[in-house]
């Protein structure tokens, strides 16, 4: 099922009656969302993800726009008419039901001529929890589930009617670290094998980049880049995009061009054309930094932090916006501590330019 | 753990309360067992050095009583009545009151106002209503209707004698039901909105996606995510149910019923205070020592009862 959101703005009231300001939490966010691809919605708190998520769902209206099924516009329609499964973040399972009623729940309020026979319902119910594979644990009840059992009963609740498009909450906020590598690999699989279209919030982009077909970047209410994960990383259209994906963060450098030369402080890092003279800011990735004895950018060494495959190198440069830089570099490498500066040369497809007060990203070219 | 050397502190610190759990609570229940098997007690007679026998003359004093029977059927049949007729109500009217936005804590005032009233006050302003003295529509002021009367005879009804004299037992009885309900509803208003505001929303928006009908949501999601408050006013009720006493003194006076029937309305707190005022200490002890056993029971069942159904 194709989802087309046109124009969707959503404006809460302000709650300070003195001030009067209306929160904008969603702003003229137009997507059309291909059927059967997972969404990741990303951003950090605050920006309005769930919001359009809710919207979705239906359990909040927007002040304005419009939302699309297919063809059908549901903007009107009521939550439990529109075919959706809803994943709450905190899983919202009825803790004094077993595993099999609460599956079960939806499909026993189905009324008219989707009403289904006992023996239908159980057959469905066990068909969705063999699906997150917890038709073992039918007959516990939810506190006597693991985060990560609840988390996939709560799924399959939400698969049990095979709803037209499956949104999910902060799906892996309430997992520990191993829980949730594992269980976003299994909403992947799942999603994967029912070709539901699924759209999910998180804001954890590395959780949003792993798993999902197209992310949605945003940002106090509005929607700042959408594409596929590799592509938006490749590819920030600004500095906040730029700096919210990948881990560790990007480098950020106040810099300038001049003469057809990318400076960073003192330091001609690269030659740069297709842009005026001017103040800039840089973004250089940790991916993309090369040792070198004569490399260009000369910076303060203060560490080496080993990670195995990788070394993580802390060192400060007076032009950063951060306190150190960060760069990962192959563990073949051999750094010497005792030495006061290191040198490196940077790769031209890990540079990004931004404008210096706008923050949008240059259309420049660097070698 | 404390070591064996520090426990002498821990007793003393425990000692004020243990000294005045001792006199007040532990002796009075034993002295309560001990009276109650001393056959003949009275104060009166021990004052004169009388010799005691033990047995359990007084709890067969106590069923052979005249009186008892009619005590206890008043006291169950209370229970029975007024505590389901209050929990819905009370279920009812927290669910309404929890929905509703506007004036919300206005109403929750004007519904836990009755809480704060004495019973005694309230169960005259309920006899006033329920009398015949009050102002007649046609004027005549002796031998009128209270405002209930009025309010039937407006409606084309016939007036009822409600608690004076020459009144049925089943028309004091209703009067009896309607106070106690009304005047048990504030505080399990409160404690079922209070558990009601405690449910997390997400249940409802969660029923709401999956199209639940909202009888279904009350009996699926409200009612089991209310069940340790409903149990705890359940058992509370019947207890207090028991130890019904104050609202017939309220509504009938100390005769316990109405002028011509005196003692009809009588309960089971009654009965031992009346024992009590006639210097029949053995007795009075031995009905209280039955309604005790009463109310345990009752409490237990109720539990069994509840434990099968409570999600905690």
């Amino acid at each position: 099922m194709k989802v087309t959101l046109q124009n969707l703005t959503k404006i809460f009231p302000s709650r300070d009656k003195k001030s009067g300001k209306e929160v904008v939490a969603v702003s003229d966010f137009t997507f059309e969302i291909p059927d059967g691809k997972l969404i990741g919605l990303l951003g950090p708190s605050g920006c309005g993800k769930s919001t359009t998520l809710y919207m979705i769902s239906g359990l909040q209206k927007p002040t304005s726009g419009r939302i699309f099924f297919g063809e059908d516009d549901v903007t009107e329609l009521s939550t439990e008419n529109r075919g959706i499964g809803l994943v709450f973040q905190n899983y919202a399972l009825y803790p004094h039901m077993s595993v099999k009623q609460n599956i079960l729940f939806p499909l026993q309020n189905l009324k008219g001529k989707d009403k289904m026979s006992k023996e239908e319902m159980l057959e469905r119910a066990l068909q969705a929890a063999k699906l997150v594979q917890i038709d073992e644990l039918m007959d516990r009840k939810p506190s006597e589930l693991s985060g990560g059992q609840q988390q996939r009963v709560a799924i399959a609740r939400a698969l049990v009617k095979m709803p037209r498009v499956l949104l999910l909450d902060e799906p892996l906020s309430n997992l520990d670290a191993r829980l949730r590598l594992q269980t976003r690999e299994e909403i992947r699989r799942i999603q994967k094998e029912t070709g539901i279209t699924t759209v999910f919030v998180t804001h954890d982009q590395e959780e949003a980049m792993s798993i999902s077909d197209m992310i949605v970047v945003m940002k106090l209410g509005v929607v700042q880049q959408i594409g596929k994960p590799q592509e938006v990383y490749d590819d920030p259209i600004n500095l906040f995009v730029a700096k919210f994906l990948g881990t560790p963060p990007i480098n950020v450098f106040n810099g300038q061009i001049k003469d057809g030369k990318l400076y960073i402080g003192e330091d001609a890092v690269m030659d740069v054309t297709g842009a005026e003279d001017q103040a800039v800011t840089v973004g250089v990735r940790p991916e993309g930094f090369e040792l070198a004895e004569d490399g260009k950018l000369t910076c303060s060494l203060s560490n080496v932090e080993v990670m195995g495959r990788d070394v993580s190198v802390v060192s400060t440069h007076e032009a950063s916006a951060n306190p150190v830089i960060r760069s990962i570099i192959n563990a073949d490498n051999k750094i010497d501590l005792s030495q006061e500066v290191v040198r490196f040369n940077l790769k031209p497809h890990k540079v990004f330019v931004f404008n210096a007060e706008t923050e949008e990203r240059l259309d420049v070219e660097v070698k | 753990m404390v070591d064996n050397k520090q426990q002498w502190k821990a007793w003393l610190y425990l000692s004020p309360a243990i000294v005045l759990l001792l006199v007040f609570t532990v002796w009075p229940i034993f002295n309560t067992v001990r009276m109650s098997l001393l056959e003949n007690y009275s104060g009166l007679k021990a004052a004169g050095g009388a010799v005691f026998e033990f047995g359990i003359g007084n709890f067969q004093k106590v069923v052979e009583y005249k009186r008892f029977k009619e005590c206890l059927t008043n006291t169950v049949l209370l229970c029975v009545l007024t505590v389901p007729i209050s929990t819905l109500l009370a279920l009812l009217i927290a669910v309404t009151l929890n929905s509703i936005k506007p004036l919300q804590k206005l109403l929750q005032t004007i519904f836990f106002l009755p809480y704060v009233t004495n019973s005694i006050a309230i169960g005259m302003v309920f006899a006033a209503m329920f009398n015949i003295i009050g102002l007649r529509p046609d004027g005549v002021t002796a031998d009128t209707w209270g405002i209930i009367n009025n309010v039937i005879q407006f409606f084309g009804g016939k007036p009822v004698n409600w608690v004076n004299q020459g009144s049925q037992y089943w028309a004091n009885m209703t009067v009896m039901v309607v106070y106690i309900v009304w005047n048990a509803l504030p505080f399990k208003i409160l404690v079922l909105l209070g558990g009601l505001q405690s449910i997390n929303k997400q249940y409802y928006d969660a029923a709401k996606v999956d199209g639940t009908s909202r009888k279904r949501v009350f009996t699926r999601i409200t009612v089991p995510l209310l069940s340790p408050m409903l149990a705890y006013v359940i058992i509370t009720g019947f207890i207090g149910g028991f130890k019904e006493y104050s609202s017939i003194v309220g509504i009938f006076g100390e005769t316990m019923g109405p002028p011509d029937a005196a003692g009809r309305l009588n309960t089971m707190v009654g009965f031992i205070y009346d024992a009590l005022s006639t210097n029949s200490q053995g007795r009075a002890s031995a009905a209280a020592l039955i309604l005790f056993a009463i109310i345990l029971a009752v409490t237990l069942f109720n539990n069994m009862v509840i434990k099968k159904h409570t999600h905690y």
